[in-house]
């Protein structure tokens, strides 16, 4: 039988490429570690190697295809002694997949065991603040272009980190600004969190508009200082006369088998401080309406981005005045029966939740909170109070967590209100494992967040 | 961790007279001048002298870092500085207030945690600010002010203003990573900023030899290319011409530069450290021979500057000023509660 050469993932997040060249044609003679074709994805170009030996029988996905499956069939080898007639022989499948995905564990029954499902609520639409045009793009895009407008607009505004500007950004956030914006404004810094934060805080004393990546928030540990000393107290501590307009930025959050070091969420950490603002956006309106929020506020901002998320593309309005207001949460989907509140990428796992909870007759109300802090406690006690029951998703650790401070607020303003225990859904308490089963054990679920829903409404 | 005491080796450098980089010359100050120096410097001491009595009486709480002995250091720099330049230092920043023209009430103010103070009460003896002086703080942890300041000049050269920062350390600050990444971004993109490096040879109750695998200070900007220069730091003149010279370096937009100014605290690191790590008559010592303001006076008899009863008259000016801070200190009310709760954000 030929042997399938598989379009071959650059990157664990990587679900699709572009196959940009066949650097072999068919009929050629193929040995392993020859370069057979170019890849390419909005981060990077890549070489396939062979690696069997062969001749090249046939290419199934020309030069130029984009959007080509991770995991499909681009070409096929034969073998020695194989002739072009086995080629008939194979049937491709469109996508095979990599491996089946670790079985959950939980100790909550999976399936139902309720009576009939009660009819859905119909889900309304929701907050018509925006009707314009759209864009389809990624929340990496949607990232850059908020810096880029906010900088066209603001020429106090600047942006310094490690790689975002010769390299475009180790996420490829900063695409393209090095070209519109120069490098007095598009700053490659040394290796040196601590140092360059420090200064970034200080030209933010002296009014400059300064936005912080970090290439990943794991790094801002180093720097945490400046965030939460300089930055976040100064305003305080000056009685009122120097604050600081500063966006912290960067990727927070579980990312994928890196391992413990590189895998935590920090909402927790910088949402106990007073002095700062805190932001998480889910979908691409939210990247970029939040981020040009930030950057506008007069004050320090921690915006925590998921490189998770950075190639999921969204709807987004295609507008420069597209700026979501700070301390205000979403209601993503009306529900009647149980409240989920999720913020990042969790909002799209609740969203996944709450289908499957429709499908048993549970009507999920699921709140993107967007900020962290400060919290919009009137949403969720708005949403309690219709539904009397609560679910806190993230992906953090629990010991004071985000959906510590809602349980605390949901008992002090709607005790009443409750039929049910609050209930917290969130990453395990376990620096992250990198085992690929492991991983996907410590951090939440939709099935996790539906089991929980349902406990809650005692189905 | 320190080195202890045991292990140090019998090794105790001969005192060398401080090592300079050809200064400039600098034209010889005036009368006028010299007398500027003494009333900044006198202004300095006694205000100090008065916290620590405030401080005694129980009117100023927590930490209280006293600048006497090191005032030559920041007279002397202040004397170059321009309005638009900037400044900002450690915890030990009453001086440097002081130099930069903030109102000495307001200061004391603030030490005794009253409404008056330059920052409401609600920043402390460590933590006062001053846009109109461009006085950027008071800072609490050890090092931060270094890349802060670095930032401040980043802003300078931004702006195009023609600022240079005045980033004042000390010698247990120098060992602080950030110090090395600031210097790295400095020189690697032409910083105007001058690093006042004050060793007052302790850090806290560790002496500089204990604490530094190598003391030049001044050679600490060498692995980046930055030129450093020695001063001594208790002759306010010494101090005026190297800042000069450092300054013509700096806004001529050849980068940043070193200044270590070798001087000396007389008082505990603050109020509560009785410095037992060292002799009593390490420091009778320095101020019988290197006190600045004495070394001062006699020099301004000696040029015929001012006489004795000129002098005379500028203490008691000063003292004026200070029990008038004092005065204000003690009777300004203390802040109103509510005030717990503003300044977190600006309103947006
Ligand atoms: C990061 C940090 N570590 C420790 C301290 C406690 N501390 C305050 S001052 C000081 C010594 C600093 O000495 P030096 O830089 O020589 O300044 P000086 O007090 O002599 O002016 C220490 C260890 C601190 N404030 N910050
Ligand atoms: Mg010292």
């Amino acid at each position: 039988m030929p042997i399938q050469v598989l379009m071959p993932a650059l990157s664990p997040t990587m679900t699709e490429g572009n196959l940009a060249k066949w650097s072999v044609a068919e009929g050629d003679t193929v040995a392993a570690g020859d370069v057979i074709c170019e890849i390419e994805t909005d981060k990077a170009t890549m070489e396939v190697e062979a690696v069997d030996e062969g001749v090249l029988g046939k290419i199934l996905v020309p030069a130029g295809t984009e959007a080509v499956a991770v995991n499909s069939v681009i070409a096929l080898i034969l073998e020695e002694g194989e002739d072009k007639g086995a080629l008939d022989l194979v049937e491709i499948e469109a996508q095979t997949p990599k491996s089946e995905p670790a079985p959950i564990a939980s100790d909550m029954p999976a399936e139902a065991e309720h009576a009939a499902p009660a009819p859905a609520a119909a889900p309304e639409i929701l907050e018509p603040e925006y009707d314009g045009p759209m864009i389809n793009q990624t929340v990496r895009e949607s990232l850059r272009d908020a810096m880029a407008e906010e900088m066209r607009r603001d020429e106090k505004v600047f942006l310094m980190g490690e790689e975002v500007a010769q390299y475009q950004g180790a996420y490829k956030v900063s695409q393209g600004l090095l070209e519109e914006f120069g490098d007095k404004r598009i700053i490659d810094t040394p290796i040196t969190e601590y140092g360059f934060t420090g200064l970034a805080s200080g030209a933010a004393f002296a009014g400059l508009k300064p936005i912080v990546e970090f290439m990943t928030f794991n790094f801002s540990m180093q720097a945490i200082d400046h965030i939460v000393n300089s930055s976040a107290k100064t305003l305080y501590m000056s009685g009122g006369q120097m604050g600081s307009s500063i966006v912290f930025r960067g990727a927070n959050g579980a990312a994928s088998r890196v391992g413990a070091q590189h895998s935590q969420c920090f909402a927790a950490w910088y949402g106990q401080v007073p002095g700062l603002k805190v932001l998480s956006p889910w979908s691409g309106a939210d990247a970029k309406g939040l981020l040009k929020a930030a950057i506008r506020d007069p004050n320090p901002v921690v915006f925590l981005e998921n490189e998770l998320m950075y190639g999921v593309s969204f709807d987004v309005p295609e507008s420069d005045d597209f700026v979501i207001p700070i301390g205000k949460a979403k209601v993503e989907r009306a529900g009647a029966d149980v409240t989920i509140t999720a913020f990042s990428r969790m909002v799209g796992f609740a969203l996944e939740a709450a289908e499957k909870l429709a499908e048993e007759g549970i009507s999920a109300e699921v709140i993107n909170l967007r900020t962290i802090r400060p919290l919009d406690r009137a949403t969720i006690i708005n949403s309690v109070q219709k539904t009397n029951r609560i679910v806190s998703v993230e992906e953090g650790w629990p010991q004071s967590g985000i959906g510590s401070e809602i349980s605390a607020v949901v008992m002090e303003q709607a005790f009443d209100y409750l039929d049910a225990p609050v209930t917290r859904v969130t990453g395990e308490d376990v620096p992250m494992p990198y085992a690929a089963n492991l991983e996907s054990l410590a951090l939440p679920t939709p099935e996790k967040i539906a089991a929980a829903a349902k406990a809650v409404c005692y189905a | 961790m320190a080195k202890s005491a045991k292990n140090t080796p019998a090794k105790k450098p001969a005192p060398k007279a401080p090592r300079r980089r050809p200064t400039k010359a600098q034209p010889a100050p005036s009368a006028e001048e010299l007398l500027g120096f003494y009333r900044e410097m006198l202004l300095i001491r006694r205000f100090e002298e008065k916290s620590g009595q405030l401080y005694g009486m129980g009117l100023i709480g927590g930490f209280c870092h006293l600048y006497i002995g090191q005032e030559a250091v920041v007279t002397g720099v202040h004397a170059n500085a321009q309005p638009q330049d900037s400044v900002i230092t450690s915890y030990r920043d009453h001086g440097h207030m002081l130099a930069c023209g903030m109102d000495p009430n307001g200061v004391m103010a603030e030490l005794t945690g009253r409404a008056g103070g330059l920052s409401k009460g609600k920043g402390g003896s460590m933590h006062m600010f001053s846009t109109e002086k461009n006085f950027y703080g008071g800072h609490g942890i050890v090092g931060a002010q270094v890349p802060l300041g670095t930032g401040l000049a980043f802003a300078h050269k931004y702006n195009e203003d023609n600022g240079v920062c005045y980033a004042y350390f000390g010698d247990g600050s120098v060992n602080q990573g950030q110090v090395y990444e600031s210097f790295n971004m400095a020189q690697l993109w032409s910083l105007p900023v001058i690093y006042i490096i004050e060793n007052n040879k302790y850090g806290m109750g560790t002496s500089i030899d204990r604490a530094s695998s190598t003391t030049e200070l001044y050679q600490r900007g060498s692995a980046h290319g930055i030129p450093g220069e020695q001063v001594d730091g208790m002759d306010v003149i010494a101090v005026r011409d190297a800042t000069a010279s450092a300054l013509e370096h700096v806004r001529g937009g050849k980068g940043p530069y070193i200044l270590e100014m070798l001087t000396y605290r007389y008082r505990g690191h603050s109020m509560s450290d009785p410095a037992k790590y060292r002799s009593k008559d390490e420091v009778s010592k320095v101020r019988s021979e290197q006190d600045p303001i004495d070394n001062l006076r006699q020099l301004i008899i000696k040029t015929k500057a001012a006489d004795e009863a000129q002098l005379k008259e500028i203490d008691g000016e000063i003292k004026a000023i200070v029990t008038e801070a004092a005065d204000f200190a003690k009777s300004s009310p203390e802040p109103d509660p509510a005030e717990l709760y503003t300044d977190i954000l600006v309103e947006a």
